[in-house]
């Protein structure tokens, strides 16, 4: 038997004014960074990094699940209500997170909708956090597929979230790891992947914000796989061009689930974003 | 063209149990050309070419030539690895009850793939 160096936790905190119960695990020492996983998905996303001895001996790897994700609970009374994430909903959930787990200034990275709010949060916040990074980033996502089959009750919610995600994972994933990614999305509750797509398709559009974003105060680094055709590259490098000093990486093979589809090939295009980060 | 599809479905155990439950009559559209496959219980029945006629299926997925030959690369390229992507680039599309397409969504890009670098 191995032990992994991930602790896990239960918090119970204010979350928009209701009482919450989130999920979160953490591993290392160091500079606190705060991931946010994907639409649909949870914190397993960033297994690999939590393992990861060369980052954790330097950073604080802090990744909790989203409410209504992974082992984070939906508010009481959810049964009666449409899970729909917004652009403030979704700020002021990061923040309230990274206040109550006593973060200082941490390095915030997330990806899809994760890599959209971090450049929201580097406009809004910059003062509460030290860089951004945004995973498969960019201003907006247009929609190019129907969402309602992902809720409804003639269609499997579960199977058609993985179909749905199943090529957004580069081809050349090694299958263990495609398949622990599409397994998150397999678990998601229902209504879940499609009320995070609000966020990623119709109300997160950050387009006419970015030239106010200050890399100055707030470094901005983005790194987006090639094979993505959700959040393309050239969307990301549409984005980039609109944020003064903003570092992009397009990273050859991979697709929209980086640090879950290919951690080993992910790894090496985040690690000197870290070193400049660390100094 | 996509004849070799029967076998490869149909000689694959796990592909054979996600469909344990697929019944369906799919029309493929390459470029100018069809054919009709009829899937029963995950296996593959029949495949049908020159299906130019053929009425009473359930839907169709239709793609450029150029599409499909991308997609059947050994390694695709970016935007042409997916039936998802194809629809996007406005190189694929879907008629008919597409609820029923989407129901079987994975089982269908899972058979499809077979067919990379055999076509």
């Amino acid at each position: 038997m191995e032990i992994e160096p991930i602790t896990g936790r239960y918090a119970r905190m204010d979350i928009h004014g209701r009482p919450h119960r989130l999920y979160w695990e953490e591993a290392g020492a160091g500079i606190p960074l705060l991931c946010l996983h994907t639409a649909g998905s949870d914190g397993r996303q960033y297994r690999a990094l939590l393992n990861d001895a060369e980052i954790t001996s330097r950073f604080r790897v802090v990744v909790f699940d989203m409410p209504w994700h992974g082992k984070s609970s939906p508010p009481e009374g959810f049964q009666d209500e449409e899970y729909q994430l917004t652009t403030d909903g979704y700020v002021d959930l990061v923040v309230t997170v990274a206040s109550a787990l006593g973060l200082d200034r941490p390095v915030v990275m997330g990806c899809s909708i994760g890599g959209r709010v971090v450049l929201e949060l580097a406009k809004r916040h910059p003062d509460l956090f030290r860089a951004v990074i945004g995973l498969q980033s960019s201003a907006f996502a247009q929609r190019y597929f129907p969402i309602d089959p992902l809720h409804k009750p003639t269609i499997h919610g579960g199977e058609m979230c993985a179909a749905y995600c199943y090529g957004l994972v580069g081809p050349q994933a090694p299958l263990a790891e495609r398949w622990e990614t599409l397994w998150h999305y397999m678990q998601g509750g229902p209504g879940v992947f499609k009320g995070d797509l609000h966020f990623y398709s119709m109300d997160g559009d950050v387009s006419d914000r970015l030239g106010e974003i200050d890399t100055a105060a707030c470094p901005v680094y983005m790194l987006t796989g090639e094979y993505d055709y959700s959040c393309t590259p050239e969307a990301s490098r549409e984005t980039a061009a609109l944020i003064d000093g903003a570092e992009l990486t397009i990273m050859d093979g991979l697709g929209h689930f980086p640090m879950s589809e290919d951690p080993e090939r992910f790894r090496s295009h985040l690690m000197p974003v870290l070193e400049k980060i660390a100094g | 063209m996509i004849e070799p599809l029967q076998e490869l479905v149909n000689t694959n155990p796990a592909l054979v149990r996600r469909g344990r439950w697929t019944d369906v009559d799919m029309l493929l559209g390459i470029g100018d050309a069809h054919w009709m496959v009829t899937v029963r219980a995950g296996r593959i029945e029949r495949i049908e070419p020159e299906a130019w006629a053929v009425s009473g299926w359930d839907f169709a997925i239709k793609g450029t030539k150029d599409a499909w030959e991308a997609f059947w690369q050994p390694v695709p390229p970016p935007r042409h690895h997916d039936l998802s992507a194809l629809i996007r680039e406005g190189k694929m599309r879907f008629e008919g009850n597409t609820d029923l397409l989407l129901a079987n969504f994975l089982y269908l890009k899972l058979i499809l793939e077979t067919l990379r670098g055999r076509v």
